[in-house]
């Protein structure tokens, strides 16, 4: 030990040999071992006190501004308990108008998206040669880099009047809710194409070529075979696509011309209207659909595979 | 009194300060003003209209702004305590005032104050129980504007975004200011053209009267194409022809290159703003506030102002500066008969404004409308 000690001694570079650093750090280890929830504790506490801070506080938050009240001529904010706001929420037509309006484009883009995506991955994953399939992971990221705003701000100037839409003989919808559809749809596809992409990598060639080989002809092996595995990888993106967009408004308000979906309705009762309860409140519906989304696609254990 | 001493030498403190500044201290060397877009002009949107560094050579005190898109933005911004002074319309003021956010101004501390019209001073909208909460900077009305090409003649009555017929034939191309005091709009057209319903101010509804109005309003939004309140975004939408008539202000005309595009005042009158320069009741730099108050009321500054905004200057001495001599009779600067056409923005509110003894409609029930309107 004496010996130990005196290396010890000499300098930072003797230092590193693994055997005395294993000496060092055994109490702890030691510690460590003989205690596994200790082990546990240490392992979850940071993650969980993020979860705790971020999702489970700032969800409650909400709930509990939700069941304020404000004046509506000094905006201060009333901190009594009340149900108004729900109230408001359930027996006013409009809320229920934009709630559907809103599951209906999420639902839309999704769709579209997804129609997009599958091919795409396939060929990316199972019939571009390493060349291509890198390029074209490169093309799919690079929208990524430019901001959201440049990119919803050039779909206006292309769905304008007279604008590129038009120019190029396809024709313009104009703005409202096909533009909507359109301009979201652009904005989210790389968030679909990346899982589907992941998840028909994982699907190996052998696997295709036994049931070719077995006689599968190629829609069976589509649907027996590739389906069943990309289910996760769609479903992935699906819940991307579709909860990005129930919650955005800044497209409506861009190209959604007279139309607004509920993240409008939070940005105008929170950002205009100083009616933070009420936004709080209605900020409260994608939060349950998406909840209540996940619970259902858990139920099918597609969830399990991602 | 010891609080205002204070704030008064320029001390910071995070107490709210509604009481007036009895006398001026040093310049703080800074001053953070919240405005409507083009009231703060330094030079960095167009290098020609410029006269914040006029300003900042002359006094020291460096201006920061923040520009908002409605009232109802601008209250949030204000109660956030990071400006000094506040460009408030008449819908937003009285707010400003009852939730406390507004400092009492001193217009002896003012020397500009003396020019002004005497009929701007001590509006409803910017002193209440005879306490003064504000200098004015000007008003103007809230325009029709629309694209020449789609109209045999010039409109000249705002049935033009309120009557089917006339709605039809510009159908999805109809654009309105997207803020529930829009609703005012459709009451003062309402005031014309169906007396049987009893409107004396637009912003003093009833509740039947505040229905007849959502239904005009929701009428009209088949015809909508989008609402604006980004004045950007109507700018490019009338230089691009996806919207060719609809509420505006002369500024954003006077942004748009499009030569079809041209704006009048219809023959009902117009809702219209009337702007006070208030004092925040949070604000650090109190003297540079009051310096920039003096300022932006002096004849040169104010011209400037106005007239790149469009609107009415606030004194005859102003009127002598502008670069268009006809100015201040294009806006009937000073004309009290006319501005008595103009309905001001003023925020609805419980108790009539026109002293009727029943119970209005408030701004939250005008926000709950605008809602539904839109749907």
């Amino acid at each position: 030990m004496a010996a130990t000690s005196h290396v010890t001694e000499t300098g930072p570079g003797r230092a590193a040999d693994p055997a005395l650093r294993a000496s060092a750090a055994r109490p702890g280890s030691r510690l460590l071992h003989r205690r596994p929830w200790l082990r546990l504790a240490l392992l979850l506490s940071a993650p969980l006190a993020w979860m705790l801070l971020v999702y489970v506080l700032a969800l409650a938050a909400l709930l509990i501004t939700s069941l304020w009240s404000v004046d509506s001529l000094t905006s201060e904010i009333d901190r009594s308990w009340t149900l108004e706001n729900f109230r408001t929420l359930v027996e006013n037509e409009v809320y229920r108008n934009v709630t559907l309006r809103t599951l209906g484009v999420a639902l839309a883009v999704t769709v579209v998206d997804v129609t997009i995506a599958l091919p795409i991955a396939f060929y990316m994953a199972k019939v571009a040669t390493p060349r291509v399939r890198n390029m074209l992971v490169v093309a799919v990221l690079t929208p990524l880099w430019a901001s959201y705003l440049v990119k919803a701000f050039s779909w206006r100037v292309v769905l304008s009047e007279g604008g590129l839409a038009e120019w190029s003989g396809i024709g313009s919808p104009g703005y409202g809710l096909t533009a909507v559809v359109i301009t979201q749809s652009y904005i989210w596809l790389p968030y679909v194409i990346l899982p589907v992409f992941a998840a028909l990598d994982r699907v190996p060639d052998s696997m295709l070529e036994a049931a070719g080989d077995l006689g599968a002809p190629t829609g069976m092996v589509l649907r027996t075979i590739v389906l069943p595995l990309l289910v996760p990888g769609i479903v992935a993106g699906a819940i991307f696509s579709f909860s990005l967009t129930m919650g955005d408004y800044i497209t409506v308000n861009i190209v959604g011309g007279a139309s607004q979906m509920l993240g409008n309705l939070v940005f105008v009762n929170a950002g205009a209207a100083n009616n933070l309860p009420l936004a709080a409140a209605i900020a409260m519906i994608p939060i349950v659909v998406t909840l209540v989304l996940l619970a259902a696609i858990r139920r099918t254990g597609a969830l399990e595979n991602l | 009194m010891a609080v205002t001493v204070l704030t008064a030498c320029g001390a910071g403190d995070d107490d709210k300060t509604t009481e007036a500044v009895e006398e001026l201290g040093e310049m703080e060397g800074q001053v953070s003003i919240l405005a409507w877009p083009g009231y703060v002009e330094d030079g960095s949107n167009d290098p020609d209209v410029d006269w914040v560094s006029a300003f900042e050579e002359e006094t020291g005190c460096q201006v920061t702004s923040k520009v908002y898109g409605t009232s109802d933005e601008a209250l949030n911004l204000a109660k956030s305590g990071e400006y000094d002074v506040i460009a408030a319309s008449g819908d937003l003021s009285l707010r400003l005032i009852s939730s406390g956010e507004a400092q009492e101004v001193n217009t002896d501390l003012v020397p500009n104050y003396d020019q002004v019209f005497d009929f701007l001073k001590d509006s409803e909208w910017n002193t209440l129980d005879g306490v003064n909460y504000g200098v004015p900077h000007g008003y103007g009305a809230n325009l029709l504007m629309y694209n020449e090409k789609s109209f045999d003649t010039a409109p000249t009555s705002w049935g033009a975004v309120f009557e089917e017929e006339e709605l039809e034939r510009n159908a999805g191309k109809v654009t309105a200011y997207d803020s529930p005091i829009y609703i005012a709009d459709a009451a003062l057209y309402l005031m014309k053209t169906q007396p049987e319903l009893g409107i004396e101010n637009p912003y003093a509804l009833d509740q039947e009267q505040l229905d007849a109005s959502v239904e005009l309003l929701k009428q009209q939004r088949e015809y909508v194409g989008e609402y604006w309140s980004d004045y950007l975004k109507e700018i490019q939408a009338f230089e691009t022809g996806d919207s060719v008539v609809g509420t505006t202000w002369q500024v954003i005309k006077n942004n748009i290159s499009n030569k079809d595009v041209a704006v009048t005042l219809p023959e009902e009158g117009a809702t219209a703003w009337n702007d006070t320069w208030m004092l925040s009741s949070q604000a650090e730099n109190p003297n540079c506030s009051y310096a920039w108050m003096d300022y932006i009321l002096s004849p040169e500054a104010n011209a400037q102002a106005t007239e790149y905004f469009g609107e009415a200057p606030n004194s005859p001495a102003a009127c002598e500066e502008t670069t268009n001599p006809e100015h201040c009779d294009i806006f009937h600067a000073g004309d009290e008969e006319y501005a008595e056409q103009l309905w001001f923005w003023r925020t609805p509110i419980k108790d009539c404004l026109d002293g009727r003894d029943v119970e209005c409609t408030d701004y939250a029930d005008w926000t709950q409308a605008w809602t539904e309107i839109k749907g």
